[in-house]
């Protein structure tokens, strides 16, 4: 290289990096290195010098458009949105099935009870529907350990997401100032897409008095 | 020997809708004294505290899994004649294996019937 040995600044990140390898690197950090690296090539270059410049500048190149394109993906609104709603769905789906199942198995209990009484050839077509109905019951056994299979895949997805985000904190509020979320006005019409949105939570959704309540208040 | 129906049997699994359904599937079987616990370290306390005749548990539980439970009912010369089911959605031959290594007495894989779960009772416990 034309300025000899690499300055002493540089060399002590590079001993730091060298030191902590398992430490996640930030891009931020990278491209500081790089930069550095093409600050020292100066003085009169040789074509090697150059070669390596150039490789050098569109290293950094590349590393600056990864940033920009991995920072407008926005990490955060998936960690912070995104992620937590799909879990939160998927609890609600783990809680309505053993609701219904449960519902369900009471309502074959009161057929058992009332079965007491009877006698023939109903008992033993009553005996063998609530048996099949319990048996059918056990879906909601299965559907709930994938559901919780698929809750820690996202959890895992969640970790590495956060990484990225801590990665990028700076790049990430710098994208967010420049794009303002959009104000919602108060009497803004919603369009069609915006009243699809699936069923409420339990704890957000209006219940059928609610509901009755409301459309009275138009009469 | 005829079974003794009036036998205690424990059931143990952390989803409380399967507990319900083995306890009705049990009672259609006419099994009378039914207890249950939600995973393996109060199903042992249970045990240990009690005379049951029978155990059909789960596998995958916290903090005590069915397979730990099972080890601990082995290693315990009180409890190590019991017969021991497991029920579980776990059908992998490695652990159907490592159940069997550590004593278990018959496997019933998730989802099941009635008409499976009779034929698993009648092999560990006789005709009833």
């Amino acid at each position: 290289m034309a300025s000899g040995d690499v300055d002493a600044e540089l060399g002590a990140k590079l001993r730091e990096l060298r030191e902590n390898p398992e430490e996640m690197i930030r891009m931020g950090e990278v491209a500081g290195v790089v930069e550095s690296l093409m600050a020292t090539l100066k003085g009169d270059l040789s074509s090697a010098d150059l070669k390596i410049y150039t490789e050098l500048e569109s290293l950094a190149k590349y590393i600056e458009a990864a940033k920009k394109e991995i920072v407008a993906l926005r990490p955060d609104e998936v960690r912070d949105e995104y992620l937590p709603t799909a879990t939160d769905e998927l609890d609600a789906i783990v809680e309505a099935t053993a609701e219904a199942t449960n519902t369900i198995m009471d309502a074959a209990e009161a057929v058992e009870s009332v079965m007491k009484h009877l006698e023939g050839e109903d008992v033993d077509v009553l005996g063998e529907a609530t048996t099949k109905i319990y048996e059918a019951c056990g879906f909601q056994d299965i559907t709930g350990q994938r559901i919780t299979k698929v809750i820690k895949a996202l959890k895992y997805i969640e970790e590495k997401v956060d990484a990225l985000v801590d990665a990028f904190g700076a790049e990430i509020e710098n994208i967010k100032k420049d794009q303002p979320q959009e104000e919602v006005q108060k009497d803004a019409k919603l369009s069609d897409e915006d009243l699809l949105s699936g069923p409420q939570q339990k704890e957000k959704a209006k219940n059928q008095e609610e509901i009755d309540a409301l459309l009275a208040s138009f009469d | 020997m005829a079974v003794d129906m009036n036998m205690n049997v424990l059931i143990v699994d952390d989803y409380k809708t399967m507990l319900r359904i083995i306890r009705n599937l049990l009672r259609q079987l006419n099994f009378v004294n039914i207890d249950d616990a939600t995973d393996g370290s109060i199903a042992l306390q249970k045990l240990r505290q009690g005379s049951f005749g029978l155990v059909i548990s789960d596998w995958n539980m916290e903090p005590m899994t069915g397979i730990q439970l099972l080890r601990e009912v082995r290693a315990d010369e009180k409890l190590r004649p019991i017969p021991f089911i497991m029920v579980t959605a776990e059908s992998k031959s490695e652990n159907v294996i490592a159940a069997k290594e550590a004593g278990v007495s018959n496997y019933i894989v998730k989802p099941f019937n009635a008409e499976t779960l009779k034929s698993k009772l009648v092999s560990v416990l006789g005709d009833f």
